[in-house]
């Protein structure tokens, strides 16, 4: 099987700073800190590093594994398989070792047994974790937690991980509580001491100090978007938790009282309302949309078909809300902790009747942010909900990211009118087209203009806003709606391009946070002699230049994380004149992408149809 | 000669807050209720642009289009009128929310939404016109229909009717009332003494539908109604303190409370003397007039109002509506300072 580029070490060689590490533990254990300082350090060496978390939908006691791949190339998606096992959890030692590549490493708590590996070189580097904790007077609650912290000086030090290195991580992360941060670092010490006098590395992983990586952070795709939406002047936010969208919010309130305060009177200009379930959530955010104010709400595939008919009302009232979606492995109640991308679908035609919504498509941490923002100027220019398409891999993992950047343009509050201006229309009606962009204007409530009133519903409706049963009406409405919000393209972010270094006949297109895998997998096929452009669809509707991407290849691969080739039938359907050079390449079993099994399905396919070179 | 028109404290005419003609049957309860809601509101002086009107889908989801035409108005989802206004209790907290639903709406596919708006204390005037029946779809028994009553179509309705004065009760609205479309007097007075708060009051007004369950014996209908309805007392609303002179009172038969707004409320004792702020006696009289099969109206409980569900944002006392961008956005320095931090 193909397996990536990873390179298999030889000889005496030194593998430097390439390595995929899976550390294996208990969830609730505290080896998330552990295993966060491991990742923060690698960064600060300024190694580019992915730290993906596979977590059950548990509370504590199941099997964790978070899994470090530091790539100086910049190939930081998901491998299958590592170079570098720690293992932890006795449940799982014996099949955390079959993941090992040959040549590979693995680091174990010297009281789990050992696992026999017969069909490969494995270089085994026992942890004697119980015995170095009898050194230390550790309180019992805190126990496991400080064992975690063993195994990164160990494993710190056989990498070649500076000890200052460590210490600064340990320093940042328990900013602020310095007595905190040094009996961290003690127990960091004590493991590092001990891999240093007792350890010999007989293994060809380095990790060696880079220049700083200065233009990048690191954070979550759920605080990015908090942020972007609090930079975005969100006002309202009414929410029910799920996984994995909680943290959004939960980023959001923590803080929002020091980001939003009134510059003129001090006081809090952003409500965030947890209420009894998401239809709630949808409605509330809808109502303090109606009424004004920036709104947004934020959840997961299960809360989607919740709030479906609140988004069918506001899109036929013509409402502005932005609506987050942050995907996990459905249909139903699914695999709560594991991502995909099967809610597109279902988002693009939301709802009974003719819908068809606005999609952003964020595929970076950085883009979560501008999204963030983003999102609630299109919602106010076009009176319209709008939903940013995030995932499980994107909005909880802590990624390598380029620094948020302010926006780069003010608010955008749409055709609000008040007072003043509603006078000098001649004939103003909610919903009038006055400007023949299919936008009208819309009044909010406490304009004191005897004018101003409207009554809003989901029923049919004249230009007033009155109530309407007339066939003609209807029609006339919704076709200006669809009018409308045709006219959303030229305001949505195009999609992103990386072309193949020579001809190429082929594209492979993907959305969202797969974007690390297809970059591998474009060059993995051109190791394999198949060049390909690929691009990454950032919006739906697609614009004119994903049309002329696609046209202007004989075939293009649409890769993606669902079973039913959800981007592929609906760009075959916005460009049906080519859906035929559109190829699915999907799966959905809850893992993020790997570029080896993108490079392999393509490459068949490509085989199959003689077209291989 | 010129005919005189009364003018309110604003300068207005009762009919600049008159709404559109209503659609609803000839003799519905819901037109009793938007005349009341038109003819309370001018009376209290408030602007109809001071008001906004929500509600849910229903014949009485129907009836915000037949008052108020000037004041804003979102008829919404089924069941789902309190979502609304709670959002929209936050754009502007000086416009009243009145929202009106039905025994439909609200007591079963809005009851969740119901107990957690009155959990909440959104402030907002909560009407249910309740008729025992689900009108708009043409006779079906509702949640509130009483056990026993017989429909076209429906045949024998089984199960006990849920009462939503004893659930808003049970949910801690500090202002529950009941009265009754064949009452208007009474309506009238709930109404304005609801407005005057700034929290959340309900008024459940047995409004009969005169088409699908109006048959004598029915809890719902005029003619039951009016042959049991015993108000727990007389309810006058006042503005101001000396328009009560107005009215003669007898010591020791009335007792007066000042709400909210500064407006007072006088209730005036019928035969026992009920406490509306005693919740044990409320919820005894809820459970007793269903038991006994007595149609209690008025004041049925009232306490101190907590604070409103704004109050915990600590906001500024300008409409958040109405703030300029720039007072929305943090500075570019605070940004810089996240970047820093998440290195």
């Amino acid at each position: 099987m193909l397996e990536t580029t990873q390179m298999s070490p030889q000889g005496n060689e030194r593998i430097v700073n390439e390595v995929c590490m899976a550390i294996c533990t208990v969830n609730g254990s505290g080896s998330a800190t552990a295993n966060n300082i491991l990742y923060r350090s690698l960064f600060r060496m300024g190694i580019l590093t992915s730290g993906k978390n596979i977590f059950p939908s548990n509370i504590k006691g199941l099997p964790t594994w978070f899994v470090i791949r530091a790539s100086a190339r910049g190939y930081t998606g998901r491998i299958v398989h590592d170079d570098v096992v720690v293992a932890m959890n006795p449940a799982t030692i014996q099949k955390d070792a079959t993941y090992i590549l040959d040549g590979g490493v693995l680091f174990y708590a010297d009281h789990l047994e050992k696992p026999e590996i017969k069909d490969k070189e494995v270089i085994f580097y026992p942890m004697p974790i119980k015995a170095l904790m009898k050194q230390v007077d550790v309180p019992r609650n805190l126990q496991s937690y400080m064992e975690n912290m063993l195994y990164v000086g160990i494993v710190g030090q056989v990498l070649r991980i500076p000890e200052e290195i460590l210490k600064a991580t340990i320093d940042h992360q328990f900013r602020g509580k310095p007595a905190i941060a040094e009996s961290n670092f003690n127990i960091v010490k004590l493991g590092f001491q001990y891999a240093l006098e007792n350890i010999e590395k007989k293994d060809h992983f380095y990790l060696e100090q880079l220049p700083e990586l200065k233009d990048y952070i690191l954070t979550d795709g759920n605080n990015a978007g908090a942020l972007g939406s609090l930079y975005g002047g969100v006002q309202f936010c009414a929410w029910y938790p799920i996984t994995p969208a909680t943290s959004l919010v939960e980023s959001a309130i923590e803080q929002v009282g020091k980001l939003r305060k009134d510059p003129k009177t001090g006081k809090n200009t952003c409500v965030i309302l947890q209420v009894e379930d998401e239809l709630a959530a949808a409605g509330a955010t809808l109502g303090a949309g109606w009424a004004g104010l920036r709104a947004m709400t934020s959840t997961s595939g299960p809360g989607i078909s919740l709030m479906t008919e609140n988004i069918g009302l506001a899109y036929f009232s013509e409402t502005p809300m932005v609506i987050w979606d942050v995907q996990r492995v459905g249909p139903s109640t699914g695999l709560p902790t594991r991502t995909a991308q099967g809610d597109l679908s279902m988002i693009y035609t939301l709802g009974h009747g003719d819908t068809k919504h606005v999609i952003l498509i964020p595929g970076t941490v950085t883009e979560c942010f501008e999204f963030g923002w983003r999102s609630l100027d299109i919602a106010e220019k076009y009176q319209t909900p709008i939903f940013v398409l995030s995932d499980l891999d994107l909005g909880m993992n802590t990624w390598v990211t380029k620094r948020f950047e302010f926006p780069n343009q003010p608010i955008e509050r749409g055709k609000i009118v008040w007072e003043e201006k509603l006078e000098k229309f001649k004939d103003w009606g909610r919903y009038k087209d006055l400007d023949g962009d299919g936008i009208p204007y819309r009044t909010v409530i406490g304009n004191l203009s005897e004018k101003a009133a409207y009554f809003a519903r989901g029923t049919g409706h004249d230009e007033y806003g009155n109530y309407s049963e007339d066939p003609k009406n209807w029609s006339d409405m919704l076709g200006r709606i669809g009018l409308k919000l045709n006219g959303v393209v030229k305001d949505l972010p195009g999609p992103i391009i990386r072309r193949a270094k020579a001809d190429a006949d082929i594209g492979i297109i993907g959305m969202g946070s797969t974007h690390d895998a297809m970059i591998e997998a474009q060059d993995l096929l051109a190791e394999m002699g198949i060049q390909a452009d690929y691009m990454r669809v950032r919006a739906l509707p697609a614009n004119t230049v994903v049309r002329e991407f696609i046209a202007s290849h004989a075939r293009n691969y649409v890769v993606e994380l669902n079973r039913d080739g959800q981007l592929r039938q609906i760009l075959s359907l916005e460009i049906s004149e080519y859906s035929e050079k559109l190829i699915s390449i999907s799966e959905i079993g809850g893992l993020p992408l790997t570029a080896a099994w993108t490079a392999e399905k393509i490459f068949a396919k490509e085989k199959h149809n003689g077209k291989n070179r | 000669m010129e005919k005189t028109v009364e003018l309110n404290r604003l300068g207005l005419a009762l009919a600049d807050y008159k709404g559109k003609p209503s659609t609803l049957c000839p003799g519905c309860g819901h037109n009793a209720i938007s005349n009341q809601i038109q003819a309370a509101i001018w009376e209290l002086g408030l602007a109809p642009e001071k008001v906004m009107k929500i509600s849910g889908i229903g014949c009485s989801s129907k009836s915000p289009n037949y008052f108020l035409n000037r004041s804003f108005g979102f008829n919404g989802l089924h069941g789902r009128m309190p979502t609304l206004a709670t959002g929209a209790s936050f754009g502007d907290s000086s416009v009243k929310i009145l929202g009106i639903s039905g025994d439909g709406d609200t007591a079963s596919i809005g009851m969740g939404h119901f107990k957690h708006v009155i959990r909440r204390n959104v402030p907002m005037v909560y009407i249910i016109e309740n008729n025992g029946c689900y009108g708009l779809t043409k006779g079906q028994f509702s949640a509130t229909t009483d056990q026993g009553l017989v429909l076209k179509h429906q045949g024998v309705n089984l199960l006990p009717p849920l009462d939503l004065c004893m659930e808003a009760l049970i949910s801690g609205a500090p202002f529950v009332a009941r009265t009754f479309s064949g009452d208007v007097k009474q309506m009238k007075e709930l109404i304005k003494a609801a407005l005057s708060q700034n929290g959340v009051a309900v008024i459940d007004v047995i409004s009969p539908c005169v088409t699908f369950n109006n048959r004598d014996e029915a809890l719902q209908s005029y003619s039951w109604g009016r042959e049991h309805e015993a108000p727990i007392q007389g309810i006058a609303h006042f503005s101001k303190r000396e328009d009560m002179q107005v009215e003669n009172f007898e010591e020791g038969t009335y007792r007066e409370i000042q709400l909210q707004d500064g407006s007072y409320m006088v209730l005036k004792k019928i035969d026992k003397d009920y406490d509306p702020t005693d919740r044990h006696a409320a919820l005894d009289l809820l459970t007793e007039s269903y038991k006994y099969h007595y149609f209690a109206t008025g004041l049925i409980y009232f306490s101190e109002v907590p604070p409103s569900i704004q109050a915990q944002y600590d906001l500024p006392e300008e409409p958040l509506n109405r703030l300029s961008s720039d007072r929305l956005r943090p500075s570019k320095e605070s940004l810089e300072a996240i970047n820093v931090s998440l290195y």
